[in-house]
């Protein structure tokens, strides 16, 4: 009996927009100059929101944070292609989303400053709230997604998570059940090349992670992270795709963590500086530049005047972040079930007592 | 010997023991290159090369399950979580497989892990990083559970927990850390397993505790001690095997206990220690044995964290009310 090959398989690579500016009119996916010039302003309010978190941190004002800088072009590209009807299952790492989403930037700086007030979804958003334990959340968002087919909504699903998720358990049994049952889900992995120090290639033996899809009988793909179109492009068929009722996608987003892992990390210790320097080269914010100033004239006055914008927006969500009046502890009792205990009540009426007699002292 | 913080008394725990034992591998996220998120492995990974040291994927299942894999072959692996929060994707391996090795197979193969894990409150981290979760642990027959107090107990008892034959949970209050130095012994310091150790002596009452709370619960013993109230104070240091005989031999002196712990309330190991006391030592009880504890409420991001964290004046009202009874 001869051998034979029983199936074979490939990894497509998607880049549409390429490093020094230039697209790839074949593969356009028919943006006009408004949205394309949005996709910029959004990825530069990323930016402003991000070097300033890091400057609250440096003075004290936040908590620890983990920076999003090199990957603004997979969240604005992969946020563009979402629906407010579909659902998100976020990482820690994506506060871009969630801004574009329509999260106030004053919760997530509140998050982050150790207030649980932040992480409050508005009523009116279908987003889970950020998962610090990593890759937990890609079961739930499989939950989500079985639930909308489940009751017929047109409703599509994405989970974000970073290439070190792809190690746990939780990723595997997750992308296992999408397949089985042909849910209406994409996971959006973001490849930035690092867990804290540890590299790629100490999570995978594999060429890619898009190809962990296959193990699991669907499609997924790899597509330039630091270029928005294609990761525009890649979502928005592969969500459309899964409202259509036909299943699950991954999409590996090469890209790249510029900065430290967290505030509390320093890179320096495993990384090279030559490393970064490269990706530097790659950022995602000059590329889409470079190309609005070869399309649309896009001047240095232009920049300037959306900078400027962009810190205003960014200054406004500071100076809300800080207004906010210091949270109850006592709260800390009040949403564990949706109806106290009698132990929860009890321990509430001592802190009650013990913070009252602070008070007096004082 | 040298003044050192729990840290680096771990890292030479660790070093010594690879040095003796050939066999003994280090396994975990980040604990090569970066030396750990608290740089507990720091240098390790230059000494004993990456063979040795080994920065695994992000797995922690992954890194429980193949440990005990390597434990039953031969192997001694020492294995580092990064937070305790994130030791539950372990969980079955460590309730299911770990724990229940030998008697499973009916003393054939054995597990020799240990596994390290900062744990508690105080240190103002972000969700999940503050957990004292402690009793899951204790209610698993067949793991140990170590918590240390200070940097020279940290090497002791590191040390006796990689020489152990079984399983052993060895968390690291994250909190005292780098908040303490003291002269910890260059050699071989090995604190037996499953004794309790006693601070001070006193005859009015016991304070029983572990790991970060003992601080605190030192600086009450000491404001007791300005009233004029003597109080014993125990660090349990092996929470399981819990040393009873300890306990009830000083409650029996003092006939009040006060038992203070980050952990929430309920099922918490202090209502383990009240039991047993009321089993054996209830004739000898002058007053209620009181529990000072967090709430029943996960830890509160690090706004609000001092309101749950036991502190001193908690502990010396909890002493004064016992006394007072
Ligand atoms: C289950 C779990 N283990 C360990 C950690 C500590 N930790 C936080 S982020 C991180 C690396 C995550 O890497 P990746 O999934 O690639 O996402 P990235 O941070 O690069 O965005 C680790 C090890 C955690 N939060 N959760």
């Amino acid at each position: 009996m001869p051998k034979k090959v029983v199936h074979e398989f490939k990894v497509e690579f998607l880049q549409i927009l390429d490093e020094a500016g230039r697209v790839d009119r074949a593969l356009w996916p028919g943006l006009d100059e408004k949205e394309i010039k949005g996709f910029y302003e959004s990825m530069v309010l990323i930016r402003t929101f991000d070097e300033k978190a890091l400057n609250l941190q440096r003075e004290g004002r936040l908590g620890t944070y983990a920076s999003v800088q090199g990957q603004e072009a997979a969240q604005v590209g992969s946020a563009a292609a979402l629906r407010p009807s579909d659902w998100i299952f976020p990482a820690f790492r994506e506060p871009g989303v969630s801004i574009l989403r329509g999260l106030p930037m004053r919760m997530i700086y509140q998050y982050w400053s150790g207030d649980e007030r932040g992480s409050a979804i508005p009523e009116d958003q279908h987003d889970f709230p950020i998962a610090i334990p990593v890759g937990t959340h890609i079961p739930h968002a499989v939950g989500a997604a079985w639930a909308a087919q489940f009751k017929g909504d047109p409703v599509a699903v994405a989970a974000f998570f970073g290439d070190g998720a792809t190690s746990k358990g939780d990723f595997h049994e997750g992308l296992n059940f999408a397949g089985v049952f042909r849910l209406p889900i994409v996971f959006i992995c973001q490849n930035n090349h690092w867990a804290i120090s540890v590299p790629l290639s100490r999570q995978t033996a594999a060429a890619t992670l898009a190809q962990k899809a296959i193990a699991y009988g669907f499609e997924g793909i790899q597509v330039d992270g630091n270029d928005v179109f294609a990761v525009y492009t890649a979502a928005k068929n592969a969500l459309e795709k899964a409202r259509r009722g036909e299943g699950p996608t991954l999409i590996e987003c090469y890209t790249y963590r510029l900065s430290d892992h967290t505030t509390a990390d320093d890179a320096s210790r495993y990384r090279k500086v030559e490393e970064v320097a490269t990706w530097r080269k790659k950022d995602p914010i000059v590329r889409l530049r470079a190309f609005l100033e070869r399309e649309y004239r896009w001047s240095e006055a232009d920049e300037q005047v959306l900078r400027r914008q962009m810190q205003e927006r960014v200054a406004a969500a500071v100076h809300e972040f800080e207004a906010v009046p210091p949270q109850d502890p006592q709260t800390m009792f009040d949403l564990l079930y949706a109806t106290p205990t009698p132990d929860l009540i009890r321990q509430k009426e001592i802190l009650r007592k013990r913070l009252q007699q602070k008070k007096e002292k004082e | 010997m040298s003044k050192l913080n729990v840290v680096q008394a771990i890292n030479q725990a660790l070093r010594h023991e690879m040095e003796r034992n050939p066999d003994l591998i280090l396994m975990g996220e980040d604990i090569g290159k970066d030396g750990g998120v608290f740089r507990v492995t720091e240098g390790l990974i230059d000494q004993f090369g990456e063979r040795r040291v080994v920065d695994t994927p992000l797995s922690e299942s992954g890194i429980v399950g193949v440990a005990i894999g390597m434990a039953a072959y031969g192997l001694t692996p020492v294995v580092e979580i990064q937070f305790m929060g994130f030791l539950y994707a372990a969980m079955e391996q460590l309730i299911s497989h770990a724990a229940r090795l030998r008697t499973r197979t009916r003393g054939r193969y054995t597990c020799p892990i240990v596994v390290r894990t900062p744990y508690g409150g105080g240190i103002h981290a972000p969700e999940h990083h503050s957990e004292s979760t402690e009793a899951f642990f204790v209610h698993t027959p067949g793991l140990k559970v170590v918590v240390p107090s200070t940097p020279a107990e940290a090497k002791g008892l590191m040390l006796s927990a990689i020489r152990d034959p079984d399983p052993v949970i060895f968390l690291e209050p994250a909190k005292i850390y780098r908040a303490i130095k003291e002269e910890v012994p260059e050699g071989d310091n090995a604190i037996p397993l499953g004794e309790a150790r006693l601070l001070t002596e006193g005859k009015d009452l016991t304070l029983i505790t572990w790991g970060a709370m003992l601080h605190p619960t030192l600086k009450a013993a000491d404001r007791m001690a300005e009233k004029g109230v003597e109080a014993e104070v125990i660090d349990l240091r092996t929470l399981s095997p819990l040393d009873s005989a300890t306990i009830i031999r000083s409650v029996e002196k003092t006939g009040r206990a006060v038992i203070i712990h980050e952990a929430p309330k309920t099922c918490g190991l202090g209502a383990e220690i009240a039991a047993r006391l009321c089993e054996e030592a209830l004739l000898s009880l002058e007053a209620p044995v009181a529990r000072v504890t967090g709430f029943d409420t996960p830890i509160p991001l690090p706004k609000n964290e001092k309101y749950y964290l036991p502190d001193v004046d908690q502990i010396v009202e909890a002493a004064e009310q016992a006394v007072g009874f």
